[in-house]
């Protein structure tokens, strides 16, 4: 099983150095891939989302450090990368699509000149170049391509400059596409449009996709597993249709409770999570969501519960997880 | 209920040079034709694609643009064509909470400076700054020392707080929120949300919210206006554009709004081809060319805005189409 995985990133632990101290941002963080998989990342804002994806293409901010694990893309740790290895890496075999269609795109190039440029590492001719960008730009379902190559981005809407970026992602058919909150900035209609079109180019490249979102509803339509982050750490991981239907982790509960999606009558009162993530400066003792949890157990306060399955596709760090949690205190890590 | 704020007919236009050197000046209408009115103390939301001008129309009532055409009127006050100077006074009453929630806060100012700096503008001198920071912040539910903090100090939901605590600073009677959720995960949604209501509650304020998330506009606005292509597609009450919608767009925006749920049926409704550019506005029924129950006269007739027997506004040849067509 494990050498099937596209990405299995293994005990992460990174943290940002501020004036105030080490801030902890991703603490001992495993999550994996598999192939063809399309996996969500669900958490608020500040849980670690972003730390994370930028350790995997390996693009951090200057000030962060990582303190152990690995990143295995196909089995090699990508911490061990030399940058001229990791940048003919990028873009070939793990590319990115960010949120603001808006801004992804140089405005002073035609769309089909940054296409062309993008391949600058293939020894096509530009006339080869150019078809290619164009069956990609169809493949996006952007009609009229070969005229539209000739555009500026300012031509295009944003619902379109977003599939352009995804065909740009996609170009050179990598094998893992990590995916940025694509969707929030555009309407629901051109949300549906993206995500069909991500499932459809996803069978057709057969690439995984790291999908990040906090839209609840797009995460369950399109993902077949999910990742859910709270300050810094993995809670928990399963399928999508176990994770939304018994939740084992009070915080993903709570988060599924939040979406005004799941309340059919109208209210003026939403459910929220009362409280703040903790300062991860200085993080506390024991389970990181203990003070936000309204199933807090004594245990909480002390230990910090064991990431541990709860069925073979779905996994939980959570002490109420575990039935009888005085036997399971030398129980082996997780591996 | 009194009408605290009526748009009419208005458009808003921008030039627009051609391609080339010696081109003609095109102009286009962000803003072609809106009229809605906003009730005292309700909320009235605002949802359409990018582009489709929801930004645009507020910023035009916040005396941000100026509406080439129509009438805006708050209270029995005309807005359009109002000198800056005669605004001014005006922008203590009717208030734009901006998108971007650190962006929109000076980085070298405190929160405190923040959140009194309307009253220096409006030159309000005798105010014990100090005092009215400490009661704005506990408005909003930030604690009292958060007032010697900077905004890079302080959370994206946090500087929502902010952003809400200065845009309320001078008690206004219209507060126009442009996408005030935009980015937020669904639990600090849920308490920016609450802390709307409930101010609105207590200060009778009412609201313009700018949004795509249909479920947050189903839970907090009375009154709902579609929009597309500049123009308003429909309006209602919430509850009856969303239980009863007449336009296909609004059937198709409902219909594509995810559920959090993997095992949901969805019921999907294809729109055709892509929305156009406002450059090159489609004849007849503007959203002909992406309908998927279009007919003949479609395309040369331009549909009226006319009321439905639901008590929503439309604008379509043949609505609810979908519920006699047999899919």
């Amino acid at each position: 099983m494990p050498d099937t995985n596209v990405l299995d990133v293994k005990n992460l632990s990174v943290s940002y150095s501020t004036p105030r101290g080490d801030l902890k941002a991703l603490r001992n963080v495993s999550m994996a891939i598999g192939q063809k998989k399309i996996v969500g990342i669900v958490g608020e804002s500040g849980c670690g989302k972003s730390t994370l994806i930028s350790a995997i293409i390996r693009l951090m901010a200057n000030n962060a450090t990582v303190h152990s694990g690995e990143i295995l893309f196909h089995n090699s740790n990508l911490l061990d990368f030399k940058e001229r290895e990791m940048r003919a890496l990028r873009g070939i075999d793990i590319s990115m699509v960010f949120q603001d269609p808006m801004q992804t795109h140089n405005p002073v190039l035609t769309i089909g000149q940054q296409m062309i440029d993008i391949q600058y590492r293939d020894k096509l001719s530009k006339s080869k170049k150019r078809q290619r960008a164009a069956e990609m730009l169809s493949l996006v379902g952007i009609p009229d391509a070969q005229a539209r190559l000739n555009q500026y981005p300012y031509e295009f809407s944003g619902g379109m400059r977003q599939r352009i970026a995804i065909a740009m992602a996609l170009m050179a058919k990598p094998d893992l596409l990590i995916a940025d909150e694509p969707t929030t900035a555009l309407d629901a209609t051109l949300e549906v449009q993206i995500i069909k079109r991500l499932e459809e180019l996803q069978e057709e490249i057969g690439c995984s996709i790291l999908f990040i979102s906090h839209h609840l509803g797009v995460i369950a339509e399109l993902c077949d597993e999910v990742v859910v982050m709270y300050a810094g750490e993995v809670v928990e991981q399963g399928s999508v249709r176990d994770v939304f239907h018994s939740p084992a982790h009070p915080y993903t509960a709570a988060l599924l409770k939040c979406d005004p999606g799941h309340i059919k009558e109208k209210t003026r009162n939403l459910p929220t999570i009362p409280g703040e993530i903790p300062d991860l400066v200085d993080v506390p003792a024991g389970c990181i969501f203990q003070d936000r949890c309204s199933r807090k157990v004594p245990q909480c306060q002390v230990k910090r519960p064991l990431f541990e399955a709860v069925n073979e596709q779905h996994s939980v760090a959570c002490h109420l997880n575990n039935k009888n949690a005085d036997d399971s205190d030398h129980k082996e890590a997780r591996g | 209920m009194s009408t605290l704020l009526e748009v009419e007919d208005v458009f808003v236009r921008f030039g627009v040079r051609n391609k080339s050197l010696f081109g003609s000046r095109l102009s286009i209408d962000a803003v072609s034709g809106v009229s809605l009115s906003i009730e005292a103390g309700k909320t009235y939301g605002i949802v359409g694609e990018s582009g489709s001008g929801k930004t645009t129309l507020a910023q035009a009532v916040a005396g941000l643009h100026h509406a080439s055409e129509g009438s805006i009127r708050y209270g029995d006050q005309e807005l359009r064509g109002l000198p800056e100077a005669e605004f001014r006074p005006l922008r203590s009453e009717i208030v734009m909470m901006f998108q971007d929630p650190i962006g929109s806060l000076s980085p070298r100012l405190n929160i405190r400076a923040l959140i009194t700096e309307p009253f220096r503008i409006q030159g309000m001198k005798g105010k014990d700054l100090d005092a009215e920071a400490n009661r704005l912040l506990k408005m909003v539910g930030l604690p009292a020392e958060f007032a010697n903090r900077y905004p890079y100090q302080i959370s994206g939901g946090q500087a929502r707080r902010v952003g809400v605590a200065r845009a309320l600073a001078l008690e206004p009677k219209l507060l126009i929120a442009d996408e005030p959720t935009a980015g937020l995960d669904v639990s600090i949604q849920g308490e920016m949300l609450n802390l709307l209501a409930r101010l609105q509650d207590e200060l009778g304020l009412a609201i313009m919210i700018i949004t795509h998330n249909l479920n947050v506009v189903r839970h907090i606005t009375d009154k709902v206006g579609i929009m597309y292509l500049g123009k308003l597609v429909e309006e209602g009450p919430t509850e009856e554009v969303f239980a009863n919608p007449q336009h296909p767009y609004t059937l198709a925006l409902l219909a594509a709004n995810p559920e959090p749920d993997p095992d949901a049926k969805l019921m999907r409704v294809e729109l055709n081809g892509e929305p156009p550019s406002i450059l090159r506005r489609p004849t007849g029924c503007e959203f002909h060319n992406r309908c998927p129950f279009v007919h003949s006269s479609c395309s040369t007739d331009i549909p009226k805005w006319t009321k439905a027997e639901s008590g929503s506004f439309h604008r379509c040849h043949t609505p609810k189409i979908w519920e006699n067509s047999g899919n």
